[in-house]
Formats: C-alpha cells, sequence, structure tokens
C-alpha cells in the first residue's frame, strides 16, 4: 500500500525562457518515473502517430492539463511525481513574459527551482529574468539546466559558455546555483539516467539532484517575530478573552515570555497561547496561525510586530533602502502616492530616489532612470508615511518582504535592505522607551470608553493668529460638557508658562515644544477624555511629531479660518469660526460620525 | 508542524485576513463536508466563535438528512444561519426533477441564480432564530460583499487556477486569463466599489487531507457520506435527484481514509456522482465563470 502522507513533500518550481524546453523536462520526469497515469504514455504516442508528429514529451504535459481543463499555460500548472525519497509538486510558471505575474506567484510557492536554458539558444532575456525574480522571491536552491544538448552535439565547451555566462550573471545579484546539469530532455540524457554521449559530465542527473536538495529549515531559531493580525474580543457567550493573533513568521514563544510590540514599544507577558479544539499549548513555533492573551493590558493594533525583549529588535523607521520588482503596466514614478503593505500593516508610500534600475532583458544597469518600468527591478528608497517595523533581507527575510499597491492590484514585491534615519529618528527612542516603561493600569481603556460613553480623542484645532481658534475650542468644551462628556479644553499657553518654562521664546525650541505638548496629550488621553488642544500654523511635520509621540490613533485636526497658511493635512476646515454656533454643530457632527461620541437614541 | 497543521494554519492565517479587511462577509456552507472543514476552520481561527454568517442554497431538492444536519449544528454552535431560495422557479416547477429544464438549467436557476440574489439581498433570505429555532425574514437586505468559500484546487481543472483571495466583477464574472498576482502571504485586498470578492481558505487542500482533518479534530459530518450496510455512500453531496452514490463499503471517517490511499478510487473522479458536470462539455467552467462555485 502507498504511504502517500508519510513522505516529505516538495514543491519545486520550473521556469526559464519561452520554448526552452520546460514541459519536455517535465514530461521525461514524468514518464522516467512512472508518474503518468496508465495508459497515459501509449495513448500520446498513439496520437502523435496518427497525425503523423514526432512524438514529444511536452505533448504529455499538455495532454494532462488538457485533461485538468488547462490550456495553455497562462497559470501556474501543477504536476505530481515522485521519487522513492520525496513527492514532488512540479509548479510549472509560464515562460511568457505576458504571465509574469502569474510566475511570480506560482514561483512564490517553490521550495527550490529548476531553471532551464536552451543550450542553442544559450541565456536570454527571461533566462535572466526568471532567475532574479527566484531570487528575490527567496528561493535559494537553484538548479540550472542547460537543456537540448543533443542540438549542439553535445559539446562540452558549449555548455561551459554558458555555465560561465550564467555564473557571472547569478553572481552579480548575489546568487550561487546548487549546480549545472547538461542534458536533453528530448533524448533523456541526465534526467532519470546518466548520459551515454556526454561522457566528460560525471556529476548528478536531475533527478539526483532534485532528491539532494533540501527542505528549507524552518525559521525556528530565528528570533520571534509575529504580525498581528488582530486582537479578539468576542463577547458572545461570556467570553471574555482579549486574544492578540498572527501567524508567527520566526522562531519560538513561550507562556510567560516577555513580549514586545513595535513600532508601538509596548511590553507585555504572554498569559496564554490560545487554542480551540486542542489543549492549551506552553509554546507555539513558526508557521503556526495562533493567538495569545497577555498579562497586562496595552493597546496594540494590527500592523505591528511582536517580539520578544531579549533578542534582536526589529527596525523601526518611515526611510528604507529597498530592492524591488515591478509589474504594473504603468511605470512605478517618484512622488505618485502608493500602498506599501509589509506583513498586516499597510502604510502609504512614496518613492524618494531610484538608486539604480536593471533592466532584465539586458541586465544592464543605469543610474540615469527616474522611475521603474514594468519587469525592472530596481534598488530605490521609498519614504513611508509613517514609521513601520520590520527587519533587513539579511536578517530575517519574512518581515523584510513587502509588496506595492497601486490601484488596488499588487503591482510589486520587494524587500528591505536598509534602514535608513527619517525626522523623527530623534524622537522615536524616547517614544518607545517610554512605552516600554509604562506603567499599566488594570482598567482596559476599553472599559474606560464604555464608562465614559466616549473615545478619548484629540481634537486639534489650528490655523493662524487670531482666528478664533479659542473661542471655538471653549464653546465646543462648553457644549460638549453639557451633554455629559469627559472633555478638557487645553490651550498651547497653559503649557508654554509651565511645562516650558525653560525653553520658552526660543525659536530654535518648537520641535520640543510640540513634543512636550505631545507627551501631556498623550497622558490626557490615556485617561479616556476628549481633549481640545488650540495651536497656531501647525505644519505637517509639527503634526507627524505629534503622531509618533501620541499612542492613540485618535486626532483629529481642524483648519481654522479663511486662509491655509501650512502644508497640514487636516480633516476638516471652518472658514468662519465666528458663527459659533454653528461651527460647534458641525465638530459635534464629526465627533458622532467617527463614532467618538454617540448619537443618543 | 505536519501536514495538516500547515493546512490548517494557512486556512486560519486567510480567514483572519478576510476578517480584518472586509465588511459584510459570508460563509458559504453547502453541508458537504469540504465547507464544513471550513466552518470547523472559522471557529478555530475565532476561538468558537463565527463573527460573520454563514450562507446557505437551498435548492429545495436537497437529501433531507443535510437540512436537519445543518440546523442541529447551527443550534449548537451558536451559528448565524441564513438561506436563500428561487421560490419562483420552485413554484413554477421550471426545475430538472419536474421535468421542465435540463440539469445545467436547473442548476442555474436554482444555485447560481439564487446565490446571486442571495447574496445581493434582492430576494427574501431567513435567518435562524435561536430561540424559536425557526426560520424568520431576514429584513437585512445589504448586499455580502466577501464569500468565503471552500473550493479546492484538485477539485477539477477551472479550481485548480484559482487565487486564495479572487476577485469578480460586478457581473459576477470572473476574468480567469487577469488574476492578480499572490506571493508572500499578501492578498488582494484591495478594491474597487462594486468588486466582489471570493475567498478560497482550502485552496491547497486535497480530499484526503479534508478526511483525515475530520478525523483528527472529530468534525461531525452527515451520515450519508458512510456505507450504512448497503454498500454504497456518497462522496460528494448535492440534490437527490442529480446525486449518485458510489459502491463503497467504508462505513466511518477511518474507513474513507483507506479507501482513498488504497487508490481504489484513484480513477474515479470525486465529482462522479454530480451528473451537471456531464451535462456540459466545458465541465464546470461554464457554470463558475457565471458565479458557480
Amino acid at each position: 500500500m502507498e504511504k502517500n502522507n508519510e513522505k516529505q513533500k516538495m514543491n519545486i518550481v520550473i521556469a526559464g525562457h519561452v520554448d526552452h524546453g520546460k514541459s519536455t523536462v517535465i514530461g521525461r520526469l514524468l514518464a522516467d518515473t512512472n508518474s503518468l497515469p496508465d495508459g497515459k504514455l501509449e495513448q500520446v504516442k498513439e496520437n502523435c502517430k496518427k497525425n503523423s508528429k514526432p512524438f514529444e514529451y511536452a505533448f504529455l504535459i499538455d495532454a494532462l492539463k488538457d485533461e485538468q481543463a488547462q490550456g495553455i499555460t497562462i497559470d501556474t500548472a501543477r504536476v505530481f511525481f515522485k521519487t522513492s525519497k520525496r513527492n514532488y509538486i512540479i509548479l510549472d510558471a509560464p515562460g511568457h513574459i505576458e504571465f509574469l505575474k502569474n510566475m511570480v506567484t506560482g514561483a512564490s510557492r517553490g521550495e527550490a527551482a529548476l531553471l532551464v536554458i536552451d543550450a542553442e539558444e544559450g541565456v536570454r532575456e527571461n533566462s535572466r529574468r526568471h532567475g532574479y525574480m527566484i531570487s528575490m522571491l527567496g528561493i535559494k536552491q537553484i538548479a540550472v539546466l542547460v537543456n537540448k544538448m543533443d542540438l549542439v552535439d553535445y559539446r562540452r565547451e558549449v555548455f561551459e559558455a554558458i555555465v560561465s555566462e550564467y555564473t557571472s550573471f547569478l553572481k552579480d545579484i548575489d546568487v550561487n546555483p546548487v549546480c549545472f546539469i547538461p542534458l536533453s530532455a528530448m533524448q533523456g540524457d541526465n534526467i532519470a539516467q546518466p548520459s551515454t554521449k556526454m561522457q566528460w559530465y560525471t556529476n548528478e542527473t536531475v533527478l539526483e539532484i532534485l532528491d539532494k536538495l533540501e527542505k528549507e529549515p524552518r525559521q525556528i531559531d530565528k528570533p520571534f517575530r509575529m504580525p498581528v493580525q488582530d486582537v479578539y474580543k468576542f463577547t458572545k457567550f461570556g467570553d471574555n478573552r482579549r486574544i492578540v493573533v498572527g501567524t508567527i513568521e520566526t522562531g519560538t514563544v513561550n507562556c510567560g515570555d516577555e513580549i514586545v510590540f513595535y513600532p508601538s514599544g509596548k511590553k507585555s507577558r504572554i498569559r496564554t497561547i490560545e487554542t480551540f479544539n486542542a489543549p492549551p499549548k506552553e509554546e507555539a513555533q513558526c508557521g503556526l496561525a495562533t493567538g495569545f492573551t497577555l498579562e497586562e493590558q496595552i493597546y496594540i493594533a494590527r500592523g505591528e510586530i511582536a517580539a520578544k525583549s531579549n533578542g534582536l529588535k526589529p527596525c523601526v523607521t518611515s526611510r528604507i533602502k529597498v530592492n524591488l520588482f515591478w509589474l504594473g503596466k504603468d511605470p512605478m514614478i517618484m512622488k505618485k502616492e502608493y500602498l506599501f503593505k509589509l506583513g498586516t500593516c499597510r502604510v502609504p508610500a512614496r518613492v524618494e530616489e531610484v538608486t539604480r534600475v536593471i533592466d532584465a532583458s539586458d541586465l544592464n544597469t543605469t543610474n540615469k532612470k527616474k522611475q521603474i518600468e514594468r519587469h525592472d527591478v530596481a534598488e530605490c528608497t521609498l519614504k513611508l508615511n509613517k514609521a513601520i517595523a520590520f527587519d533587513l533581507a539579511t536578517d530575517i527575510a519574512g518581515t523584510s518582504r513587502f509588496v506595492i499597491v497601486d490601484n488596488y492590484e499588487i503591482r510589486g514585491g520587494g524587500i528591505i535592505a536598509e534602514a535608513l534615519e527619517d525626522k523623527q529618528t530623534w524622537l522615536r527612542d524616547t517614544v518607545m522607551l517610554r512605552n516600554y516603561k509604562w506603567e499599566k493600569s488594570i482598567i482596559e481603556s476599553e472599559k474606560r470608553a464604555e464608562k465614559y460613553n466616549q473615545k478619548s480623542t484629540l481634537i486639534l484645532l489650528t490655523g493662524g493668529k487670531d482666528a478664533g481658534k479659542k473661542a471655538l475650542a471653549k464653546s465646543l468644551e462648553d457644549r460638549l460638557f453639557a451633554d455629559g462628556r469627559v472633555v478638557y479644553f487645553l490651550g498651547i499657553g497653559n503649557v508654554l508658562y509651565g511645562i516650558d518654562a525653560d525653553i520658552k521664546g526660543k525659536e530654535h525650541q518648537r520641535k520640543e515644544h510640540i513634543r512636550r505638548l505631545s507627551e501631556v496629550v498623550n497622558i490626557l488621553l490615556d485617561a479616556g477624555i476628549i481633549l481640545i488642544v488650540t495651536a497656531i500654523d501647525l505644519t505637517q511635520e509639527d503634526l507627524e511629531i505629534m503622531r509618533t509621540i501620541i499612542t492613540s490613533e485618535k486626532i483629529e485636526t481642524v483648519w481654522v479660518g479663511e486662509n491655509v497658511t501650512t502644508d497640514i493635512a487636516y480633516d476638516v476646515r471652518i472658514q468662519d469660526p465666528d458663527n459659533l454656533e454653528e461651527s460647534v454643530d458641525m465638530l459635534k457632527t464629526l465627533l458622532q460620525d467617527k463614532g467618538i461620541i454617540f448619537n443618543p437614541w | 508542524m505536519d501536514h495538516l497543521d500547515q493546512l490548517e494554519s494557512l486556512g486560519v492565517h486567510i480567514l483572519r485576513e478576510a476578517y480584518a479587511n472586509f465588511k459584510n462577509m459570508g460563509m458559504l456552507w453547502s453541508i458537504g463536508k469540504d465547507s464544513t472543514v471550513l466552518l470547523w476552520l472559522a471557529r478555530k481561527a475565532f476561538y468558537g466563535h463565527v463573527p460573520f454568517p454563514l450562507v446557505h442554497i437551498d435548492t429545495g431538492y436537497k437529501i433531507p438528512e443535510m437540512i436537519q444536519y445543518r440546523d442541529r449544528l447551527s443550534l449548537e454552535w451558536g451559528l448565524n444561519m441564513i438561506f436563500g431560495r428561487n421560490d419562483d422557479v420552485l413554484a413554477s416547477k421550471q426545475t430538472y426533477p419536474d421535468g421542465n429544464v435540463d440539469r445545467l438549467k436547473c442548476c442555474s436557476l436554482l444555485k447560481t441564480k439564487a446565490l446571486k440574489n442571495t447574496l445581493s439581498g434582492k430576494w427574501p433570505r431567513y435567518y435562524l432564530n435561536h430561540e424559536t429555532k425557526k426560520y424568520d425574514l431576514y429584513n437585512n437586505t445589504e448586499p455580502f460583499t466577501g464569500v468565503i468559500v471552500g473550493v479546492r484546487a484538485d477539485e477539477e481543472g477551472t479550481r485548480s487556477k484559482e487565487r486564495y483571495f479572487s476577485p469578480r466583477d460586478r457581473e459576477n464574472l470572473w476574468d480567469l486569463g487577469d488574476q492578480p498576482p499572490e506571493f508572500w502571504n499578501q492578498y488582494k485586498t484591495d478594491f474597487p466599489p462594486g468588486t466582489h470578492l471570493r475567498i478560497h481558505p482550502l485552496l491547497d487542500w486535497t480530499e484526503l487531507n479534508i478526511w483525515e482533518y475530520i478525523q483528527r479534530e472529530n468534525i461531525p459530518t452527515v451520515s450519508l457520506y458512510y456505507n450504512q450496510g448497503d454498500g454504497k455512500r456518497y462522496r460528494s453531496l448535492g440534490c437527490y435527484p442529480c446525486t449518485s452514490s458510489i459502491d463503497s463499503e467504508a462505513r466511518n471517517v477511518e474507513e474513507i481514509i483507506e479507501e482513498l490511499k488504497s487508490g481504489k478510487l484513484k480513477n474515479i473522479a470525486e465529482r462522479s456522482g454530480r451528473a451537471q458536470d456531464k451535462d456540459d462539455g466545458g465541465g464546470l467552467e461554464t457554470l463558475r465563470k457565471d458565479g458557480y462555485m
């Protein structure tokens, strides 16, 4: 009896330029390992005879695909075969350039790759492009198959010329192939049987190499990383667990471990590892979709990365140097806003600088291009709208990989090579340390919100001097207070002469003023109140500093006055603050619409 | 982690991604083994809760045991259970069992059309009232913009081309040749308004995996899957006029697994008991392009 499931399974992607003979290689592998359905080979041979076509192994693959209604390889087809060691799934990636995004989809599921090059045609555009893509997708084991050796009379120098050309290309992109094998899939040389026509080649056949490839070791020895997918609190059936969920990317975690979430820097300890229909777990390992409860109540959100407090910390910044490939029809251009997704976090991003573009068709590098065309691979600097947590590709691959979305579609992908400084670097460590050291209350923020019947929020009123901000702020406070809200008005002057007394009047201390104000705001928001702050002429940079310091996501910015004199991206604008009644109504409606206060009845 | 752990984790991960990214989601529950495994994965992902409704399309010709099983589990597990039905066609008898249309047309009316209109909220929907244990008319007519479906890539050709997150346009059509790329656990979760989405957490599972998982987790299944002593069992469940049983001695999950491993069913397609597949040269592709699951 077969014991299919006890045998190891391995996904192999097969790639290469169109017509270099991928299908023939697969056909041969299937035939020579007896992995074909009964009578299939005979049937296809018979068909060829009937149509007076010479038999080709590629027909076999086509016949199998037709059976699965697959048609041409526009999508990655899966073909199964086995050796005594393993069950293989061959992911047949389309060789045609139009289908590169399908190739990427297929190849990303591979654990190793066979890259086919036609001995007669030599290294072609997609030989290089696929080589590059496969390595960027994280597949480390690449075996290069130099096919159709029969067409070049099995000459060693042809093989060696290709080896030398392709090796130097791979070296350029830091890839070390497992081996090069000269073969003829058509004639069956060096696929399952060693070739008698190439005595000069004494190394492994394709089949031998496949069995020698190693399963990628699971990333269990790497530092613990878990991108937070969500925080669940389902109250149905009296459930009061608050469960942080995600799939562990690398490493392991145990009950009792101290965990830090990045980029916030908040810290807690694992209380339980939750399960359903299974006994409770003491430990969870990489690859597992899991969830845990924490000892202390901290507010964390989807998009953060959980790490252990001892060990390598993830990087946190908003400027990164990356290598990326681009699949979009429209080029990736400077200044345009894209959506950047890494792990579970998503943030708008722009290209700040294109350092180097590699045109895969000839692998020429150019430093002059200012945009990234379809199918290009590039090195560039991205500026994200806010700081995120990640790792460098050289440390932890999984948390260094990102995709770029444009107009709702995934258009590109890449890895982070370097973390660069941004304007907030001076602040960030302080904030993370503050969060790390924060003494936590036993009252959850949700409990406060429930009690006060409101979500703590900062309403930031800014605008020119004498625009009417303070009058509006005070009226709003008065109205909300009358409605029974826990609300407080804080004019910047209240901070200026006290907390800021030592730096008052020093213009170069503007950032420090903003920092201190933000720290005060942060405390008041943690207390659960609705806070109204007024400040003159806040800029976008000021706002970004505030966002970095204030843990809460809930900041509503209001520009007050007729003329907008700074670059701040405000949420609403009140042009005529002198009409107090109406302005207050408008702000109150805004708070209701955003679910910060609740409409009675 | 063994292969079932890996499949389970990927499925749970996808469900959680779907839940984090989409509102107005529903999960199709055909009462069959695959979508029941899917439901079980949801209970795993959300720790015993299923935070979205289960949607069943009742063709009026489902084997009665299937409906009993559906309602029993819904009550037991506290599920938000909704069903839709093509009442007009049933009333006017435009069905295959009534002899008035062919099989494919019948499927398209009782399943595809009912599904479209149930998801869009255009037709009445019925929800299970857990207090009275009866179905009431559902007054929520908001459309579902995402549906989680238990299709597997190995079932038949077109399904092997699916993505985990697969968009359909306004007309519910599927553009097979131009699908979004999927890599590194990143899925298409951004959509222009009007798109509707199918999510396929079980894409990588095989029939054998499904049964192994049912065994490991002890998931309740409909008795129709087992030989009750007459040497026959259902391998795939559908409407009784168009679904036939296969010859099999397998009386329980263990024996089904043995049977699948033995290769005895190797040359019999899983859906061979589903007559509608054969009435169309293009297999299920025609139906699926038009919105069949």
